[in-house]
């Protein structure tokens, strides 16, 4: 790589030195105001992977996002992360599920290690309960082409969850596709307040059918199915909610 | 050999005057086609439309042009998008002025021209570029003859129709004969800016590709093969996290492929007098596109590859991968029309043109064949492969390969499979080596075929038993190139990528991750091995210096200028290092370049 050094007129003769030696050292031989042969290049993308309404069989309907932005080089990635929902008629305010800023360094062809902060809590009210946390994620394609991220999350307090999805395509047509989706959750404590119980807190598998108009813009329907577990089975109980629910959902994916 | 003149944009009307010359005597004949796209071609009694002389002025702009009757903004040479044939004779002393009226740098490339390297036009390299505004003039002697052409080589210009033809009329009899000759520019344009395609490609792996499998593929191979062998080879591609029909990064879907700037429905007609023998100069000058070239009831000769005249080799049918050129002679006897067809490697295109006795004569356009999976000849590149999935793949539902080259892959014809012969295989050697070209103790003999070469095979999509199709193993020198030495060293390049973050480099490094030159000694004869280690094709191109293809041809061993290497092929070339100073070595796929699979070569 040509290193090219804007030098400011003061202290230039020590800078020039430096310079010419890295000239000399990577063996090209051209002037250093000689642009790079090939630029080097940063790119950045923003997905809404999900913005679906959610019609359950039991409880209120809810809007879902699942968002994600990126910018980096091919290696390192700086990310914006969100998922969360706004349960309608309940009053209340939308709730970031998750609004992690990470930093991502390729591992291996296809996997991608991360590693940042979040914040669970309100979109703009005051209506839920907060946390900040720290989170490690592994995201990739695993064989079988299955996208995949897990993410341990450990909050300010030291409580800590994983969180695992995978979703794989499968191709009807060209623009036509079936998506198998899953997502579990579980965590090493009991918090009542984010109705967490230790252990496996929950199960949620979904079929979306999914159409691309564009590659940047493609609607679809779809239906899944949540049950939850353990001493988060418990803690719904024990507060009139349903362990198991399923549901219908209608959205559109956006790549922008 | 080269000034430099930094001239104000008031000295540049000539040009500008010159570019609307051109513009105007192409819009008299054909509507907005280059002027040398003129259907009676160019021979040596017809020398018209074309910028020719010792000393040619070449005005670069962004402009509005239609392409394929819709406005859009390419980048113009004098006036046209691609631009004007620069039509030189072997042996003159060229002056080339080119002015920047873009308002970014720009450059222009003369690919496969023998010349100093502060004339070659890889700005980085060689020279600094043409910031806007400003002229620069090329000087140089023309040492060789045949059929070129020219390229920005800045940033994605190419892309945006930064390209024309270069035609060296030859000092000396060429070795065969014809009465007249067609240039036949093959292209592909997109109405989306270079930066978003390329982007795309980043973003969102086969954001192009629409010809992708599907459940009613899965359903068609069941039925042939069963559900087992069926379930087994797709499992194996799904396992790798590949697609068997990644064969064209950008693809029909945001192209159009024209010949000499105009598209399929435009219908470019090159006009003949029945019984005449006709030379046509194919170059592919696409960012991206192999073509596979036919004229439906014609026998071709190629007569020439890369500008340098080979032995006659009658086909039906040609693959021209990016970057390449091939002269070809025909003889229409009969007084009727004739497609010249040529299909983009992935099937989701194609470019067309007509050869007619008279103007608004048409032929029947041929079938367009379907997109191919690839097969393992792609699985054998990819490195991570486990020898105990490919044994026990069942070929049979590989569409498009021919079966009794697959049967089994201990075969020495199937090289490419043969991981013992494939020194290269072990990434962890190569990767680390970054100045590769450690000399080897036994060195095959100049001109021999290396074990994992492809030359007797057509490439993917390909059935050689329908037509007779052009192979490398058939290009021979027309006469012995005169460096007849063995090589001394032998250099090994790994071709290599990522195909889901769209990384493509040599060795694993990008061409921002590697420290400094490939170098080669000044006068030594060296054997470059190029391996691939991905599963598409990659046009490997050299500047400033022939490579001679090791296709086992012998003494007639051929030389290129591009030389396309195959998924999991291992090339050699010899090449005499005689041209001192540092020349570009690189994928002259546009996007691939850009991301990286590029290396500064340095003679010395």
């Amino acid at each position: 790589m040509k290193t090219r050094t804007k030098l400011p007129v003061t202290g230039a003769t020590l800078a020039l030195l430096a310079t010419v030696g890295a000239h000399a050292e990577d063996g090209y031989d051209a002037p250093g105001d000689w642009p790079s042969p090939m630029a080097k290049h940063h790119v950045g993308t923003a997905v809404f992977d999900r913005l679906e309404y959610v019609f359950p069989d039991k409880e209120e309907e809810t809007l879902v996002w699942d968002f994600e932005a990126w910018y980096g080089g091919d290696i390192s990635r700086f990310y914006l992360k969100s998922e969360g929902e706004n349960v309608q008629g309940d009053g209340a305010g939308a709730e970031f599920e998750a609004l992690d800023l990470r930093y991502g360094h390729l591992i291996a062809d296809f996997w991608e290690l991360q590693g940042g902060i979040g914040y669970q809590g309100n979109v703009g009210t005051n209506d839920h309960p907060e946390r900040f946390y720290g989170v490690i994620g592994l995201q990739g394609t695993a064989p079988y082409l299955i996208e995949t991220s897990l993410d341990l999350k450990v909050s300010e307090n030291g409580d800590a969850w994983v969180q695992l999805e995978a979703e794989h395509d499968v191709r009807l047509t060209q623009r036509l596709y079936l998506q198998p989706r899953a997502e579990l959750v579980a965590s090493g404590n009991d918090l009542e307040e984010f109705h967490m119980g230790s252990g496996l807190n929950s199960l949620n598998a979904g079929l979306r059918l999914r159409y691309e108009i564009t590659r940047k813009i493609a609607p679809y329907v779809g239906a899944y199915w949540v049950k939850s577990y353990g001493s988060t089975a418990d803690m719904a109980r024990a507060h009139g909610e349903p362990t198991e629910n399923t549901g219908l959902v209608a959205g559109i994916r956006v790549l922008f | 050999m080269t000034t430099k003149t930094t001239t104000g944009l008031s000295l540049s009307r000539r040009q500008l005057l010159q570019g609307g010359a051109a513009l105007g005597f192409g819009a008299a004949t054909l509507g907005l086609s280059p002027a040398w796209a003129n259907p009676w071609g160019q021979s040596n009694t017809y020398p018209q439309g074309a910028v020719e002389g010792n000393d040619i002025a070449l005005a670069i702009r962004r402009e509005t042009l239609a392409i394929n009757r819709r406005n859009t903004r390419p980048i113009t040479i004098n006036g046209t998008s691609p631009g004007p044939l620069i039509r030189l004779r072997e042996g003159q002393d060229a002056t080339l002025r080119v002015t920047n009226l873009l308002d970014e740098p720009t450059s222009i490339h003369w690919h496969g021209l023998i010349l100093p390297p502060a004339v070659d036009g890889a700005p980085g390299i060689s020279f600094a570029g043409i910031a806007p505004g400003e002229t620069f003039t090329y000087r140089f002697p023309v040492m060789q003859n045949g059929t070129y052409w020219y390229h920005s080589h800045s940033g994605l210009q190419e892309q945006l129709g930064h390209a024309g033809p270069i035609v060296i009329d030859a000092a000396e009899r060429e070795p065969f004969r014809f009465d007249r000759e067609h240039v036949v520019m093959l292209t592909d344009w997109t109405f989306e800016e270079p930066a978003t395609v390329f982007r795309n490609l980043k973003t969102a792996e086969g954001y192009y590709n629409f010809q992708e499998r599907t459940i009613t593929d899965f359903l068609a191979d069941m039925r042939e093969n069963g559900f087992r062998e069926t379930a087994r080879s797709r499992a194996m591609w799904a396992r790798m996290r590949m697609s068997s029909r990644d064969i064209a990064d950008v693809t029909g879907s945001t192209y159009t492929y024209l010949v000499n700037g105009q598209a399929p429905e435009q219908n470019w007609t090159a006009l003949f007098k029945p019984g005449e023998r006709l030379r046509l100069r194919f170059i592919n000058g696409s960012a991206m596109t192999y073509f596979d070239v036919r004229i439906p009831g014609l026998k071709m000769t190629v007569v020439a590859a890369d500008g340098q005249p080979v032995q006659p080799v009658p086909v039906d049918e040609f693959r021209i991968a990016v970057a390449e050129t091939y002269d070809v002679i025909i003889t229409p006897e009969a007084e009727t029309a004739y497609t010249v067809f040529a299909e983009s490697m992935d099937r989701s295109g194609f470019a067309r043109a007509t050869l007619a006795p008279r103007l608004g004569m048409e032929a029947e356009m041929p079938e367009r064949r379907r997109i191919s999976d690839r097969g393992m000849e792609a699985m054998g590149a990819h490195g991570g492969m486990d020898h105990s999935d490919m044994a026990g793949m069942d070929h049979s539902d590989m569409a498009g390969m021919d079966h009794s080259d697959m049967a089994g892959m201990d075969h020495s014809n199937m090289a490419g499979m043969d991981h013992s012969n494939m020194a290269g295989m072990d990434h962890s050697d190569m990767q680390d080596d970054t100045s590769p070209g450690a000399s080897k103790g036994d060195l095959l003999p100049a001109g021999t075929a290396q074990p994992g070469s492809q030359y007797d095979q057509a490439g993917i999509g390909i059935d050689p038993d329908e037509r007779r199709i052009l192979v490398y193993r058939d290009l021979k020198a027309f006469r012995p190139w005169p460096d007849r030495r063995e090589p001394e060293r032998e250099m090994e390049i790994h071709l290599t990528g990522n195909m889901e973050r769209y990384m493509w480099s040599f060795d694993g490094k990008k061409f921002s991750e590697v420290n400094g030159p490939i170098h080669f000694r000044k006068d030594e004869r060296l054997r470059l091995v190029l391996v691939n280690d991905t599963m598409m094709e990659h046009p490997i191109h050299l500047h400033g210096m022939w490579m001679e293809l090791e296709n086992g041809a012998g003494e007639l061993i051929p030389r290129k200028h591009t030389i396309n290497v195959k998924p999991g092929e291992r090339v050699s070339a010899l090449i005499t290092a005689d041209a001192e100073g540092s020349w570009a070595f690189h994928c002259h796929l546009l996007y691939h370049m850009d991301a990286g699979m590029f290396r500064v070569v340095k003679v010395s």
